[in-house]
């Protein structure tokens, strides 16, 4: 159901996601609450799966760089 | 925060224009590219290898001209590798999205969710599931402009990459994901789902 409704609460749009990708990536890398630190991002990427993706690709892709 | 070490020296010769340095970029994006593809790989295996590795070198010669063009907003919030990598990302990314739908039809009719919800309400057994579909198609049905339920059906029920939208219905994915935001909005409070 939340997979068609969408997230509950605030969230950013896709563009704001793709400007804020990396800097919440690497807080997420760096161990810091990404969460906090960007607000909106977690609800975006769990309703938009485009998004997600790209998300999961730079997150495993800088991990593996250190 | 400060700008990375690690990208600094880079960052500067690449404001320069230095050949190398653009170089640099562009392995750094290829390679960017090729890993997303690597990723997608399994779920396009009926595309030869010959034309994923174009749509790698595509890819990352777009995101070149992106991040050269984009230069001056990297304000040093991330490493700049990860900067420039979300730009070979997003081009790959869209471009697999299109190849894997490219002789897919998407159907665009907003009345189309009937045949959908009925379908999806068969295979459940069920009836908490069976009930929620049935109150979900009367608000797609009453609560949404026509817009709003095609958009939605497309992505939300058909499952279509956005981006493969986008490209149909000549928009973007930003324009779109704010016509999904809104119809879910909607459809959430016809439910009586708890919105914010």
């Amino acid at each position: 159901m939340s997979k068609l409704l969408g997230p509950l609460g605030p969230e950013i749009g896709c563009d704001a996601c793709f400007d804020l990708l990396d800097e919440y990536v690497d807080l997420e890398l760096d161990g810091v609450d990404a969460d906090a630190r960007v607000p909106g991002m977690r609800a975006h990427l769990q309703g938009c799966p485009a998004c997600h993706e790209e998300y999961e690709a730079l997150r495993e892709l800088a991990g593996a760089d250190g | 925060m400060e700008i990375p070490v690690d990208g600094a020296p880079l960052i500067d010769r690449l404001r320069e224009r230095s050949p190398e340095a653009i170089a640099e970029l562009h392995a750094l994006l290829l390679r960017a590219a090729r890993f997303e593809v690597g990723r997608r790989r399994g779920a396009l295996s009926h595309v030869r290898g010959e034309e994923l590795d174009d749509i790698a070198n595509q890819a990352a010669d777009d995101a070149l001209m992106a991040v050269l063009a984009k230069l001056d907003d990297y304000r040093g919030a991330s490493r700049f590798t990860t900067w420039a990598y979300k730009f070979a990302l997003l081009e790959a990314g869209v471009r697999l999205r299109r190849r894997a739908w490219q002789h897919r039809e998407v159907v665009l009719e907003p009345d189309a969710w009937r045949a959908l919800t009925d379908r999806q309400q068969s295979a459940h057994d069920q009836v908490e599931q069976a009930d929620f579909l049935q109150a979900l198609g009367r608000a797609i049905d009453t609560a949404l402009t026509q817009h709003q339920r095609t958009v939605f059906v497309a992505l939300a029920l058909n499952e279509v990459p956005i981006d493969v939208l986008a490209e149909r219905m000549s928009t973007t994915r930003g324009a779109l994901y704010k016509t999904l935001h809104d119809a879910r909005k909607r459809l959430r409070m016809e439910l009586g789902e708890e919105d914010a």
